[in-house]
């Protein structure tokens, strides 16, 4: 009853491609017509912990770690309250992946510290006995790429008005600044800074060291971007 | 002009072949390997501190996935293409010099793209993405690839003999539209370096799209890969390659058109289901949800116009080896297309949702459909491109019950250890706190973890066993005809 289609290829071709388009159309344009708006509290990534999620997406964390709590009890028992699609207006790409190898992470910045992310990254087996997750030591002697960073929040500044440098509603009424510098130069220095702060609590002889002499290892932004998910 | 049958040209499907052998051994050996990891962390460091960067199952596992993905099956659909295309549009590739030379450029640089893949994603460069990590220099050396395919498929259509298109052109055809949508759509990427004027890694991008948007776009993408890459190919693959080899003719047209068009239009709508309980809108995930039952129709109806064909001819599933993974192949695609349909349950979801269920249920697909169709298509090819018999019969037959053997431990492991793990999540005690810790989980599936290793292990072997038998096969007794018919000959 086809016969005539089979017998003509580009009609045949036009008609697979509106078939295989027809439920993308319905599904994913009503939800474009909203943007992803941050809900409250929800700040842009600052330069230190953008880079650290790089650090996170380079070593492919969420091939075993989800960062998304689903609404059950028993999930946010374990992990907190359950994530808002506002939460996650500012995460370029999603991070939610899809197997949970070792726990969710969306708000391990509530219950997990500096010193604990240092001990643990180093070696799991000695915080967590039994933990199957393997150390990150490079991650102590690597530099982390902070001008990619910089290069990223200047495009998702201009592309998609990403609000550096602006005020930010938080839930208790006041407003908060993320900073983004100006230049290439302003960056590092905020970075740095950041840095600084992160690894005052850290006791990584080395860590210190580097950053003394203004060097950012990988841990020290991988941990800045930890601490943020809340 | 005189009346003999068409000299088909095999060159770029014999290079395909190959490629889908030794890519097929690479992506499967780091699979083995990282499977492994789970269970024995200290794999991770195998090669030393100072590497353990490159071998840490994260930085491996992005290689697995994309290795199988693009690399294996990519190259066999490829492979089955430059020899199926010919022998259904009744056309040589030697007729046309245009044709033969793209074929030739398309292999050579698909080559260097998946060699690009492997570098890149070894350095950490990924996007992150599901099945679409590779970042952008990448992405559009794969867009040319796939371009260079569209036109050596809509050419040879082109200088056609037979007018009318065989069941697996329309999959083909359906295969290059798909997957160039999904991937143009789902890869929407910024590079930083060029919007930043010129700062930081040059390779370095953004997506396009931010969060939950992000998350819709590339399930949609991510499940319909699974449909323009596991599916809609391999199926194209059956429909040529069963019929071929047990000289029956497919049982119903009407059934084949019912599953095409209804496979093209459902498959789409479901991507949904990898999204239950997030943060997408409701009624996507309901849409999700129903549609990935009602997918069960085309899926079966494909799987079941198969093993209809094989009515009356059931002792070739006993005599030859070849027909016995064509049957398993269509067997595993009814068992896999039943499994999503369920998972996708909301209720079922909650449970199976980010445990090992969901790679065990990917692996009972990819292994026992996938792989075995991609096996039996090249077996029975082989011999037709280098007109010899396969070399060893008995050496495919023990390929066969390794690899099932080792399915069977795949699935079985991985059902075990998903439901097991998803189980002990949501428990909680008499005085209502969770029951068990997270490590509690991880320590409970540790024997399934080894022995779903071991289950990867047997189904590697039997790729090694298959390379050898195809390897061997290029120096076995050459065949008297010159154009085989149905059965495929093999050596004992």
């Amino acid at each position: 009853m086809f016969h005539w289609l089979e017998k003509n290829p580009f009609l045949f071709a036009v008609g697979v491609f509106l078939v295989i388009a027809f439920a993308g159309l319905i599904t994913l344009l009503p939800s474009f017509a909203q943007a992803s708006r941050p809900v409250i509290g929800t700040t842009p990534y600052s330069t230190l912990e953008l880079a650290g999620r790089h650090v996170y997406i380079k070593n492919s964390c969420n091939a075993c770690h989800s960062q998304l709590v689903r609404p059950f009890k028993s999930e946010t028992d374990r992990y907190g309250d359950y994530s808002l699609s506002g939460e996650y207006a500012y995460d370029r790409p999603f991070l939610w992946g899809s197997k949970r190898t070792g726990p969710d992470l969306h708000r391990v910045g509530n219950y997990r510290t500096t010193k604990w992310h240092e001990n643990h990254m180093m070696d799991p087996k000695a915080l967590v006995p039994g933990s199957i997750m393997p150390g990150y030591k490079w991650m102590f002697t690597n530099l982390v790429d902070i001008d990619t960073a910089y290069a990223e929040q200047i495009t998702i500044e201009s592309f998609f008005g990403v609000p550096y440098n602006k005020p930010v509603p938080m839930k208790d009424g006041t407003t908060k600044i993320v900073k983004m510098g100006k230049t290439l130069n302003e960056a590092n220095s905020l970075a740095l800074a950041e840095a600084k702060l992160v690894a005052a609590d850290m006791k990584n002889q080395n860590v210190k060291d580097m950053i003394a002499k203004g060097q950012i290892p990988e841990i020290v932004a991988i941990i800045a971007y930890m601490n943020s998910l809340k | 002009m005189e009346n003999r049958p068409l000299e088909y040209d095999y060159t770029v499907a014999k290079w395909f072949m190959w490629s889908t052998i030794i890519l097929g051994i690479v992506g499967m050996s780091v699979g083995v390997f990282i499977a492994f990891e789970l269970a024995f962390p200290s794999l991770n460091t195998v090669l030393g501190e100072g590497l353990s960067e490159y071998t840490a199952f994260g930085r491996l596992r992005p290689l697995h996935t994309d290795a199988v993905a693009f690399g294996f099956t990519v190259s066999g659909i490829f492979a089955t293409w430059y020899y199926v295309g010919q022998r259904v549009l009744k056309v040589s590739m030697a007729e046309s010099k245009f044709l033969m030379t793209l074929g030739k450029l398309h292999f050579i640089l698909y080559i260097l793209g998946v060699a690009a893949a492997v570098i890149t994603l070894l350095m950490g460069y990924t996007t992150s993405k599901e099945y679409a990590e590779f970042e952008w220099p990448v992405d559009i050396a794969i867009v040319v690839v796939w371009v260079m395919w569209g036109v050596s498929i809509f050419g040879l259509i082109g200088i056609r003999r037979e007018k009318s298109l065989y069941i697996s052109v329309w999959y083909y055809i359906a295969t290059f539209l798909g997957v160039a949508m999904l991937y143009l759509f789902n890869n929407m990427e910024i590079p930083t370096y060029f919007a930043s004027g010129g700062h930081g890694d040059i390779m370095h991008s953004v997506s396009a799209y931010a969060g939950t948007n992000d998350a819709l776009v590339q399930w949609w993408y991510g499940h319909n890969a699974v449909a323009f890459v596991f599916t809609v190919p391999i199926i194209a693959m059956i429909y040529y390659f069963l019929p071929k080899e047990s000289g029956q003719a497919i049982y119903s047209y009407k059934l084949s058109l019912l599953s095409f068009w209804g496979l093209m239009f459902v498959y789409l709508w479901a991507g949904g289901h990898h999204l239950l309980f997030s943060t997408v809108p409701d009624w996507v995930q309901t849409m999700g949800s129903v549609f990935s039952i009602v997918l069960i129709l085309p899926s079966w109806g494909s799987a079941i116009n198969m093993l209809l064909t094989l009515k009356g001819e059931w002792q070739q599933v006993a005599s030859s080896p070849l027909v016995k993974f064509l049957l398993l192949a269509s067997t595993f695609y009814m068992f896999s297309t039943l499994e999503g349909p369920v998972q996708a349950v909301k209720s079922v979801n909650a449970i199976a949702h980010f445990t090992d269920w969901i790679p065990g249920h990917v692996h009972d697909g990819t292994l026992g459909w996938v792989g075995f169709m991609i096996i039996a298509s090249i077996f029975h090819m082989a011999p037709r491109i280098y007109k010899r018999e396969i070399y060893s019969k008995s050496l495919m037959t023990a390929q066969f019950w390794t690899q099932t053997l080792g399915i069977v431990f795949y699935f079985t492991s991985m059902w075990i250890a998903g439901i097991t793990q998803g189980m002990m999540w949501r428990a909680h005690d008499e005085y209502g706190n969770l029951a068990y810790s997270f490590m509690d989980t991880v320590a409970v599936i540790h024997p399934y973890m080894i022995l779903r290793g071991i289950g990867g292990t047997l189904f590697l072997i039997g790729v090694f066993m298959w390379a050898y038998n195809i390897y061997k096969t290029m120096s076995a007794r050459p065949v008297e005809e010159s154009e085989l018919h149905s059965a495929t000959p093999m050596g004992a």
